[in-house]
């Protein structure tokens, strides 16, 4: 009955914040916190959807809006890595330098329309694009590779000791470039997904604070892909489902209330996870928004 | 103070217009809008009536916008810039700006401001509003004859009395033609988030909408509606490029005359401040050509609702009207005065919510 | 292939400190310069609007010190909350329900007004904000939720809030069921210092206020132990400091802060409650705070640079109608050249050539 059209908009709701929350969670790993995701999506979003308009090529678009991605975040990385700047107010001023720049860029494709996404059917309940299906298979893959190669374990090292990752051989900025530019191509990514796929247009600002809710996400999920999926599916789930009670007409509360919903449950739900036994195993990478240097 | 407004003008359009020294001084015409002009909605259609003034004062003007301006502090600051520029008319298009034009205004008493949509005015504030509702009449009348599930959805921005007053307008005429019509309404608590207007379409659709009408800027549900092969009617713009096949109509601001007759007001000397509340009839409201949906029938009868109301003959609020509890608010034989309507805080009968 | 090696200065020196940021934001004008041409604007009148204008007229001044005020304010409270490492990101959240309750403290005298108005109205907006960020301070403290994310969160919650309040109880029964509240009677407003200006006491304050802050961060023990929790939180509760406490003086200051900046922006030049108290005030303070190097007396030019890119972008749409779009760019160039400018003060960089001898090289900022 409506339950399968509910989770599919919920999955469509769930899917940016998904995809850039995911990405950010590996910047965060590796000790980089990155504020710069808003207008790192609004650049993804405005370049991907420019691409596809004059292409009429999808894969260019989504291939467009996540090099858009790329590019912010090596502007972020520049700043903070080899020169060092303040990563929370580098951040927040790419994503007024992103915020403007998409206006610009956008200037020429606001009131035009591209073709959706295909979807691709799945068996099951699955009929959606294929950024859905990425986003899904980000989880366990990152999970994967976080937990279990070689590569994700000295990931983690640099996030939770810089100076000892390095002293062990490791290139801490070298990886930590790496994390960040992945960490913008999943931001461009998401934003293409808005765009291409979500609402296939272009309008200034229409990622409408989505970055920020991805940045909250990654705390909410405790730096753990699994979690950080299963909260985007939640937070899109609390604001769709009170769409559809609204809708039904079965529930009286003020328009408000409802819309603040998800942001209290996150800080409640931060709050029961946080003072429980589990506290420890939760905490934010150690290093995370500490510069390194390897000075000689 | 008056020496400072000297200064600044001439500092102003030394720094800005070259061009300024050469005519014979244009006049200086501005437009504050509060979202961007990209938003193909309520901004855009206030600068498509900036360049229709352009194409028809052409030099004797020189027009000027600002957009994406916040209400209070920045609003005020925009307004006093232009003003102290030397600008002689400003349109201050959203009603969130009224008091920070009613202030500007005092301190230059020499320029002219034209408030969009608000309720205050003063010798050089003058205020202007469109009747939207006429032409929600005119899209609830096409909704339920079009639609086979008796059950329109609403993407409504905020409870306010512009939005409720719509709401019922569109309801009332749905239930002239199908007494049995329903609609469905969402508060998504946003002028403009495509996405959350996309998902607010979609449930709207998922429990049986097959007609969508909305007060928010985006064009997101006319794109849902088109994708998910159902019927809607566009807001402030003509979006049938959104929707080629989902749009039934659109309801379209049409500021163009009344900016151009402002404007020449000015320059020949005769302007006055002043209150207009317009309609169809004045030619500030219109409606997107109907869309492939729209079958003769529907058309005739949606031109009669039309052309009613442009004649008088019929009111949106007519009488009888009852809200949600059943309580009459309107008595038969009566129409509901502007001042009520302007206050509008009861959803008619119909409305589920 | 020459090689480069980073070098720490043993002390930033006076020089490269007091050359950084006017050198960076010349570089950054000359990046909007390129910008401008780029886009089809003249280069000369555009800067002058957007970088000249504001400072040639009194009335430009105090736009700019108008639009520098709450920041400042805002920042003060967050170089506090930074330095001991505290991340309060949500001050927006406060900055707003110090505007609401502040503005309620003024609607609740009715039309009448009262002298001792003002006076509640600016301890109600401290009292608003400082509440506001008590729940992050609780939340950390008792559950060790991330100050971040509760702040950030709260931050909605307070715009909805005020929202709520302007749509329901607040709003002005005259008012055509527009989300405003009544205009403030003028007992409930701040005056207006000069004349043809904006600029009330409450400006004055925000401006002058750091320079208090400098003192008390610099002098006080309280102001010590905050240092101490941002340099070694190990070295500083072994000194005997509680962290607790830190976090909880910390977190009420800088919500106080900005529940007062929230009130001096309803009691002034906004005049009453409207649904939306803030353009980001919040969010753009942490850049000013970081601008200004967490320093008290670092922030008031910092917040008078970030000032200059609202007002002037203002004044270039308004002059020669460079796009809104430009002005994001220009705002983010500015913020961005200082930050990357920081490193050269603390740093510099040798080039190790084959020979034994280094050669010394500063790279100019």
């Amino acid at each position: 009955m409506m339950l399968v059209p509910l989770l599919a908009t919920v999955m469509t709701a769930a899917t940016p914040l998904a995809l850039a929350a995911l990405g950010e969670l590996v910047t965060e790993r590796a000790g980089v916190l990155n504020l710069g995701v808003e207008g790192t999506m609004l650049v993804g979003a405005v370049v991907g959807f420019a691409v596809m308009a004059s292409t009429g090529s999808h894969t260019l678009g989504v291939l467009a809006g996540c090099a858009a991605g790329i590019a912010m975040s090596a502007l972020f990385a520049a700043l903070t890595l080899p020169l060092a700047a303040n990563q929370v107010a580098t951040g927040l001023a790419l994503t007024v330098f992103g915020t403007g720049l998409s206006a610009l860029l956008g200037q020429h494709y606001t009131g035009r329309t591209v073709a959706p996404l295909p979807r691709l059917p799945l068996p099951g309940l699955l009929h959606q694009d294929v950024l859905v299906y990425a986003s899904l298979a980000a989880a366990p893959l990152l999970a994967a590779f976080l937990q279990r190669t070689r590569a994700g374990l000295v990931l983690r090292a640099v996030g939770e000791n810089a100076e000892a990752a390095h002293q062990l051989g490791t290139r801490v900025l070298r990886l930590r470039l790496a994390a960040v530019l992945f960490g913008g191509a999943m931001s461009g990514l998401g934003g293409a997904y808005l765009s291409l796929a979500y609402t296939p247009l272009w309008a200034e600002g229409m990622t409408a604070g989505r970055g920020w809710i991805a940045l909250a996400l990654t705390v909410f999920g405790a730096w753990r892909p699994w979690r950080v999926l299963g909260g985007a599916y939640l937070f899109g789930g609390i604001e769709v489902g009170g769409l559809y009670l609204q809708g039904s007409g079965a529930l009286h509360v003020p328009p408000q209330l409802l819309a603040a919903i998800p942001y209290l449950a996150t800080v409640v739900v931060l709050a029961w996870v946080s003072a429980g036994g589990a506290a420890r195993r939760l905490a934010a990478p150690a290093a995370l928004g500490k510069p390194f240097r390897a000075l000689g | 103070m008056h020496s400072r407004r000297a200064l600044l003008a001439t500092a102003a359009s030394i720094a800005a217009l070259p061009r300024a020294a050469r005519a014979a001084d244009p006049l200086k015409v501005a437009f504050v809008y509060t979202g961007p002009i990209g938003d193909l909605g309520y901004s855009y259609q206030w600068d498509q009536a900036r360049l229709a003034l352009d194409q028809a004062l052409g030099p004797r003007i020189a027009t000027r916008y600002v957009e994406n301006v916040p209400e209070g502090p920045d609003c005020e600051r925009v307004l006093r810039d232009l003003a102290g520029a030397g600008t002689g008319l400003i349109f201050s298009t959203s009603f969130g700006f009224m008091n920070s034009a009613l202030k500007a205004a005092r301190q230059f008493p020499g320029t002219k401001f034209e408030q969009g949509t608000g309720y205050k005015t003063v010798s050089n504030v003058a205020e202007v509003n469109i009747r939207w509702y006429e032409a929600r009449a005119v899209c609830g009348t096409i909704a339920a004859m079009t639609s086979k599930s008796g059950i329109c959805g609403y993407v409504a921005p905020y409870p306010i009395p512009e939005v409720i007053m719509g709401v019922n307008a569109f309801t009332i005429a749905a239930r002239r033609v199908n007494p049995a019509f329903k609609v469905r309404l969402i508060w998504v608590n946003t002028w403009f988030d495509p996405g959350r207007e996309a998902d607010a379409a979609k449930s709207l659709i998922d429990q049986g909408a097959d007609i969508l009408a909305t007060h928010t800027d985006s064009p997101a549900v006319m794109q849902t509606a088109q994708a998910r092969g159902i019927h809607a009617f566009g807001q402030s713009s003509d979006q049938a490029r959104f929707g080629p096949a989902a749009q039934l109509t659109a309801i379209v601001d049409h500021w163009d005359p009344y900016v151009i007759a402002r404007t020449k007001a000015v320059l020949d000397g005769g302007w006055t401040t002043g209150s207009l509340w317009a309609g169809f009839r004045d030619g500030l409201l219109v409606l997107a050509p109907y869309g492939p949906a729209v079958t003769p029938p529907v058309r005739a009868a949606a031109e009669a609702v039309r052309t009613g109301i442009v004649s008088g003959a019929q009111h949106p609020f007519a009488g009888p009207v009852r809200d949600q509890a059943g309580t009459v608010r309107i008595a038969a034989g009566e129409t509901a005065p502007d001042a009520d309507l302007l206050r509008m805080s009861w959803f008619a009968e119909g409305v589920a919510s | 292939m020459p090689e480069f090696r980073l070098e720490r200065r043993a002390a930033a020196p006076a020089w490269a400190t007091a050359l950084a940021a006017p050198a960076s934001a010349l570089l950054a004008i000359a990046a909007a310069s390129i910008l401008f041409v780029a886009l089809g604007y003249p280069a000369g009148p555009t800067l002058h609007a957007f970088f000249v204008e504001p400072f040639e007229t009194l009335n430009g001044v105090s736009e700019l010190a108008l639009k520098a005020s709450p920041l400042i304010l805002i920042a003060l409270g967050l170089v506090a909350c930074f330095r001991a490492n505290v991340w309060n990101i949500g001050a927006d959240g406060q900055f707003t329900v110090g505007a609401l309750c502040a503005g309620a403290v003024a609607l609740a005298f009715g039309d009448a007004g009262s002298p001792a108005a003002l006076p509640l109205m600016v301890a109600g907006g401290i009292a608003g904000g400082a509440a506001w960020a008590a729940i992050p301070a609780v939340l950390r403290t008792r559950c060790n939720a991330s100050e971040i994310l509760v702040s950030l969160m709260l931050t909605y919650v307070a715009g909805l809030l005020l929202t709520a309040m302007v749509f329901g109880p607040l709003r002005d029964p005259q008012g055509y069921g527009i989300p405003q509240s009544r205009m403030f009677a003028d007992d409930e407003a701040l005056p207006v210092l000069f004349g043809g200006t904006r600029i009330t006491l409450g400006t004055a304050i925000g401006l002058l206020l750091p320079l208090a802050g400098a003192f008390w961060l610099r002098r006080s023990v309280a102001g010590f132990a905050i240092r101490a929790f941002g340099a070694s939180p190990a070295a500083a509760r072994f000194a005997g400091f509680s962290e607790p406490r830190t976090v909880w003086l910390v977190l009420l200051l800088s919500g106080g802060l900005a529940g007062l900046a929230g009130c001096f922006e309803v009691a002034g030049p906004i005049g009453q409650l409207i649904p939306a108290v803030s353009p980001g005030y919040g969010f753009t303070a942490i850049i000013v705070a970081f601008l200004g190097r967490l320093d008290p007396i670092g922030i008031i030019p910092a917040g008078l640079l970030v000032a200059l890119s609202y007002v002037g972008g203002d004044l270039a749409q308004v002059g020669v109608g460079l796009p809104r779009a430009a002005t994001g760019i220009v705002q983010g160039m500015l913020l961005l050249f200082p930050l990357a400018s920081e490193f050269f003060v603390r740093y510099r960089l040798r080039r190790i050539v084959a020979s034994p001898v280094v050669s010394a090289q500063v790279v100019p900022t």
